[in-house]
């Protein structure tokens, strides 16, 4: 299997890619072209002038914010790289990893962190997309907003902050989108059970007509 | 909060979350002054159901049902979107039969979700009888995908790497005929609907934003072509067999609720120019991909061979082997771009799958359309949005 994207040779970054590093520099740490779709990852406290770059260029001009998300890297200290075992708290499932033919030598870094938020952006002028990642430490879960470049990111970062825990600072309204305040944890994490259970909460009484928090 | 002109202390009532003028179960907190809306806190998640972490724990095979029901009324598309992600990731090419019935299947789903989001809300603003006609028109292409696949609304027809079954027998006469009768019902519809003074007063205008913003806010589909950005991902990024056929792109220029009634008129139409072209120019040839990762053996020979019987327990047990990596694949849903984000660990089942939802984007500026307006505006704009509970909440 020669295909997988950690191994599949890097080769030259392709036009939108170039473009993209000559606009940012420095900025990017990692970027790949993998079956189409280009990717590069910045640094979480430089996301906001990234994106302000990334938008505003006249050769880029990525003024939609198609999406907003997180990945969770639980247990993959070093990526998909080496096999791994995941077994969720219920036995539900078992996840077994790459098998040995990924062993092979990958340039050696420290752990990364535990979550990745990544942003899918679009250019309503070129139609060129681009995936933005940031790497995001477990202890210290937290990245700055960009509702002041797109104000779509708005609900899209209550999401995820909603189904990871991760809170992005300087948010105008950051509540849970989906979930009820009183939910305890964060769903889309690995270490939340799927069978997982909590109780059901009343929606009765004059808190009942008022918003969850006020606006 | 702003004080009104009517020097009255402002109301806050509940739209929703089960509101006989609205389809979609969404919560909308409102603050009145008299019939203007001064402040709207709009909230989802009602129907949400974990589609996400559901995905986590499947096969990439076991999750296409799960995928229809994100927009229960165009489920096809959703079908096809995930599938060409999947077969992104494992970098599998179809056959061309396979991706000309998948532009017939998308199409006429395409054509229940505009007709349903139209005639409901005729139905919300008191027109009766162009629901009944859009509705007749509606089953009469969901007896088309009966025929393809057995089910009017949760199709699961798309397969990784192919389609369930090739079209039946007789399917083109089948659905050439059905498809004139939905062009008449939908022109009676437009002949009922589209210059009737009532109905213009209660869209022309309402439900106002500029296409720049709509843009800042994520908003894909013909709500952002109804304010004059022609983006439609068959068109610009053309995925299967869009770039081979011939169709127009409405776009409005005034951005409200009468344009965006006007484009998805259209678009019916459009779909329906699709469809006839596809039926035209269908090849022969294989529905499948002949792929070894993902092709599952021929019954017959499971019970009586034992290389199939083996590659049939791996496909069960482990299923379909993806390689490590990550991908974005989208296509034009019916109410803009339905995107899905997979991330492999290189087992069979997805690390993460992502649904980037066209309704929930699409929702976001509804409190900016609607403030500053009149309460009766809600519903033609809520409408028009066509937020579907599913794939917004998913």
């Amino acid at each position: 299997m020669h295909d997988d994207e950690n191994q599949a040779t890097p080769g030259e970054p392709s036009p939108l890619l170039r473009k993209v590093l000559a606009r940012l520099g420095q900025q990017v740490l990692e970027h790949r072209a993998w079956r189409g779709d280009d990717r590069i990852h910045v640094d979480r406290r430089q996301i906001v002038e990234v994106c302000l770059a990334l938008r505003d260029d006249p050769e880029l001009c990525f003024d939609l914010l198609v999406d907003v998300t997180a990945v969770d890297y639980m247990g993959q200290p070093d990526g998909f790289r080496r096999p791994v075992e995941i077994w969720d708290r219920n036995r539900a499932m078992v996840r077994r990893g790459p098998l040995s033919r990924h062993q092979v030598a990958m340039p050696e870094r420290g752990p990364l962190p535990r979550f990745a938020v990544v942003y899918h952006l679009l250019s309503t002028r070129f139609f060129h997309r681009l995936r933005l990642k940031c790497r995001v430490p477990e202890d210290d879960p937290t990245l700055p907003t960009v509702t002041t470049v797109w104000p779509g990111a708005n609900w899209l970062e209550r999401e995820t902050y909603d189904l990871y825990g991760i809170r992005f600072q300087g948010h105008p309204d950051l509540r849970r989108i989906y979930l009820d305040e009183s939910f305890v944890g964060h769903p889309l994490r690995k270490d939340y059970g799927k069978r997982d259970e909590q109780p059901v909460q009343p929606l009765h009484g004059p808190a009942a007509n008022e918003p969850r928090r006020p606006h | 909060m702003p004080v009104g002109e009517l020097h009255a202390r402002p109301m806050r009532i509940n739209f929703g979350p089960s509101h006989p003028a609205t389809h979609g179960t969404v919560r909308i907190v409102l603050d009145l002054d008299g019939e203007k809306i001064l402040n709207a806190d709009v909230q989802v998640g009602y129907l949400h159901r974990g589609f996400e972490k559901e995905c986590e724990s499947g096969h990439y095979y076991q999750n296409i049902p799960y995928t229809d029901r994100l927009n229960y009324s165009s489920a096809m598309l959703n079908n096809v979107g995930y599938c060409l992600a999947v077969e992104k990731l494992f970098g599998i090419k179809t056959p061309p039969r396979c991706e000309f019935i998948r532009v017939i299947a998308g199409e006429i789903a395409r054509i229940t979700d505009h007709m349903l989001c139209v005639g409901a809300m005729g139905l919300e603003l008191a027109a009766m009888t162009p629901f009944l006609y859009l509705l007749e028109g509606r089953e009469l292409a969901l007896d088309l995908l009966d025929a393809l696949c057995g089910a009017r609304i949760t199709t699961n027809y798309i397969r990784v790497g192919g389609v369930w079954a090739d079209l039946p027998e007789g399917f083109a006469p089948f659905c050439r005929e059905r498809l004139d009768r939905i062009a008449g019902l939908v022109d009676d519809a437009h002949r009922m609907l589209t210059d009737n003074p009532i109905f213009r007063q209660r869209l022309e205008g309402t439900g106002y934003l500029p296409a720049e913003e709509l843009i800042a806010y994520g908003v894909t589909g013909p709500l952002l072509r109804a304010g004059g950005v022609a983006l439609d991902l068959r068109r610009v990024q053309p995925y299967l067999v869009y770039g081979e056929l011939d169709f127009d792109v409405p776009v409005g220029e005034h951005s409200d609720n009468y344009d965006r009634y006007l484009v998805r008129l259209e678009e019916i139409r459009q779909s329906r120019r699709m469809v006839l072209q596809c039926l035209e120019r269908i090849p022969d040839g294989p529905v499948n991909a002949d792929d070894p990762r993902i092709r599952w053996p021929r019954k017959g020979k499971v019970f009586n061979r034992m290389e199939e019987l083996i590659d049939q327990f791996k496909l069960v047990t482990e299923g379909d082997l993806a390689p490590a990596g990550e991908v974005y694949a989208a296509v034009e849903g019916a109410n803009g771009e339905v995107g899905f984000y997979i991330v492999s660990d290189g087992s069979g089942r997805p690390y993460k799958c992502r649904c980037r939802a066209p309704s929930f984007s699409n929702m976001q500026p509804l409190a900016r359309m609607i403030t500053g307006r009149m309460l009766a505006d809600i519903v033609p704009t809520f409408d028009l949005i066509n937020m579907i509970g599913g794939e917004c909440d998913r």
